[in-house]
């Protein structure tokens, strides 16, 4: 339930535009967020098989980065990365069929949530490997870079990749080659399941300065923030290939994994969680300018119908065929 | 017959390279000092100058970072062969080549193809010590996805790296730093040697001696002894490990009924492993005497010419192994 009655910001009304597009921001994040509900409760009903790991409170960043790229611009996403294929443009049928491991899923069943991938808009591969799509976002911004077109490279990853040291050979390599690579870091203060802080003692600002890499760094409960930074940034890559480190402070609403039961998070900052909720804070923002909530609302009540259908037929769907999977190991 | 003009293997390989990127301007190269210094071992000479900067990339001294980077352009188009330096340093890129390289293809529904070449030499013979002297390439025979090749002379280095370029996969290509300058016949114009395809390197009728790589050479070098004995050595050069020539191996072994595999690898767990079980298996009715392996003992590859030279596979060592199953 969304709370609409406290609202601390000022009541200034946005300009029209402005306000429009963070309406569909708040359309793409209450998509994520309520894909990831569903994920959780198919997780827990045993409908989802293996490991997922949602993005609860952190679907402003993809969201606000997405929206300045195109289909030819590609993105390595990590094994939190529902929301970055979603904001990216993943068909949500295929998606959901993917996580139940269906024959009609978008990898046909052999990726599931840590390695979905939509090749055809430019999602090169989530990832069950801390830091793996580091690389893979390097070599696709050294392609772009050769081409020529203007087409930029995304390197998602999170503050636990910070100390894998592909980080350290890739962000020298981004630099030293001049490559059109945003890596952008998810800092949500966890790592898997210790605090950061008891992982990695470096400074993400620091680090990029000392390969002389542009560093911006933006509050991931403001997805207005987001966007106006990363259009930005996004904007200078086209024209100026050379990579940029976009950190993003989140927070992980859930556990690691789904079903993880958080025993080393102390209930204060469990409880804490809400007010730093990305949804939460634009939809407070959204009627403070005059948004009216029936119009949210309506949102969501869409995308429920939507997501509840398109669960239904991914549920119904066929399961795939270890013989006609196995032919497949190599291309022809 | 066609003509042929004769080359060292690495100016095959690197001859190779040069018709790829001409052929196909997707086709890149990465690796360390491969470009104005021309390759550690010479082989990627004269490219930077014909093709630049831009096509000849001069990677950091960052394994992983090189293999990852590969895999990425592959994705986004390009055919990227990256060069490790020594077969050793794939220890540092071994997330990019099993998690990464391996898997895209079916791990993504056979979304994506990955156009991948790494090239690396392999092998000892030059007191390089237990860093700079391993024969890795089973552990990457052993990853579904990826496609293993080494060949042994010039004619299949050339041909077997152009068919590894335009194959929409992943290859491992194995390259034997001891043999770069090794001669051999390059016909003209080169032929394309498919993958997957072994090689009648000498035929025999009373042991199949299944090798590739350097212990080619050596198998032939201990042939004419043996042939002197009245025992004729039939010698498969297998050229690629993954996907291996099973039928040309049952084939030779229905003629000879003997098996010896031969390879510079540690022995134990080998590739020489796998084929003797396969063989042990779909062979088991033709085999007059039980299957040997001749490689490497289960040791680092030591330093000193007197331990090095003691430690390798040779000639006499496969003498001894193919007298022995006769008796």
């Amino acid at each position: 339930m969304n709370d609409d009655s406290q609202n601390s910001l000022p009541p200034e009304p946005l300009p029209f535009s402005e306000s429009e597009r963070l309406v569909d921001c708040y359309r793409l994040m209450q998509r994520i967020r309520k894909v990831e509900e569903h994920l959780c409760a198919l997780f827990a009903d045993g409908v989802i098989p293996g490991f997922i790991h949602v993005s609860i409170g952190q679907e402003s960043v993809p969201v606000g980065i997405s929206r300045h790229l195109s289909d030819d611009d590609t993105i390595a996403i990590t094994h939190r990365g529902h929301g970055q294929a979603i904001a990216k443009g993943i068909k949500l049928g295929p998606f959901f069929a993917e996580m139940m491991g269906k024959r009609d899923g978008i990898c046909k069943g052999r990726a599931g949530s840590m390695h979905i991938a939509d090749t055809t808009i430019g999602i090169l591969g989530a990832n069950g490997i801390v830091g793996g799509g580091i690389s893979i976002a390097t070599g696709s911004a050294l392609a772009h870079k050769l081409d020529g077109a203007g087409n930029i490279a995304v390197a998602y990853f999170g503050d636990g990749a910070l100390a894998e040291g592909i980080f350290h050979e890739c962000i020298n390599l981004c630099a030293l080659w001049s490559l059109p690579c945003l890596l952008v870091c998810e800092n949500n203060g966890w790592g898997e399941f210790s605090k950061t802080e008891r992982q990695f003692c470096g400074d993400l600002e620091r680090m990029a300065a000392a390969f002389d890499v542009h560093y911006c760094f933006v509050d991931g409960i403001d997805v207005g923030a987001v966007t106006t930074a990363a259009g930005d940034i996004i904007t200078a890559m086209r024209a100026d290939p050379r990579p940029h480190v976009l950190e993003c402070k989140v927070e992980r609403f859930h556990g690691h994994y789904e079903g993880d039961p958080q025993k080393y998070r102390d209930e204060a900052e469990l409880a804490a969680l809400a007010e730093r909720d990305p949804i939460i804070h634009l939809r407070k923002r959204l009627i403070a300018s005059g948004i009216a909530s029936a119009v949210l609302d309506e949102i969501e009540a869409k995308l429920e119908n939507e997501i509840g259908s398109v669960v239904a037929a991914a549920r119904a769907g066929a399961e795939p065929n270890f013989a006609e999977a196995s032919l497949e190991v190599y291309a022809q | 017959m066609s003509a042929a003009e004769t080359v060292r293997i690495g100016q095959a390989i690197g001859r190779a390279l040069g018709d790829a990127m001409a052929e196909d301007e997707r086709v890149i190269l990465l690796g360390e000092d491969i470009g104005a210094a021309g390759g550690p071992f010479g082989v990627t000479r004269g490219l930077y100058e014909k093709f630049g900067a831009q096509r000849v990339l001069d990677f950091p001294i960052s394994e992983a970072a090189l293999v990852g980077t590969a895999l990425g352009a592959a994705l986004t188009g390009y055919k990227p062969v990256a060069e490790i330096m020594f077969m050793d340093f794939c220890t540092l890129a071994m997330d990019a080549l099993v998690n990464q390289s391996a898997k895209a293809h079916f791990m993504f529904g056979s979304q994506t193809s990955v156009p991948l070449v790494v090239r690396t030499p392999h092998g000892g013979g030059l007191n390089a010590g237990a860093q700079h002297s391993q024969c890795l390439e089973v552990w990457f025979a052993h990853i579904p996805g990826l496609i293993v090749v080494c060949p042994s002379n010039p004619g299949d280095a050339y041909g077997l790296l152009v068919a590894s370029i335009a194959n929409p996969n992943p290859v491992v290509f194995v390259e034997n730093k001891a043999m770069y300058a090794k001669k051999g016949p390059l016909a003209t114009p080169p032929a394309v040697v498919d993958i997957g395809t072994a090689r009648i390197a000498r035929e025999g009728r009373d042991v199949t001696v299944v090798s590739y790589g350097a212990a080619v050479h050596w198998a032939e070098e201990a042939a004419p002894g043996l042939a002197a004995d009245g025992i004729e050595i039939e010698i498969i050069d297998l050229r690629t490990i993954q996907p291996w020539d099973e039928a040309t191996v049952l084939a030779s072994l229905a003629k000879t009924h003997r098996l010896v595999i031969f390879h510079e690898a540690v022995e134990a767990f080998g590739v020489g492993a796998e084929i003797a079980a396969r063989m042990a298996d779909v062979g088991f009715d033709e085999l007059d005497a039980p299957i040997r392996r001749v490689g490497a003992p289960y040791c680092p590859v030591p330093y000193a010419p007197a331990l090095e030279s003691a430690y390798a596979p040779s000639a006499t060592k496969l003498t001894a192994a193919v007298k022995q199953i006769l008796n």
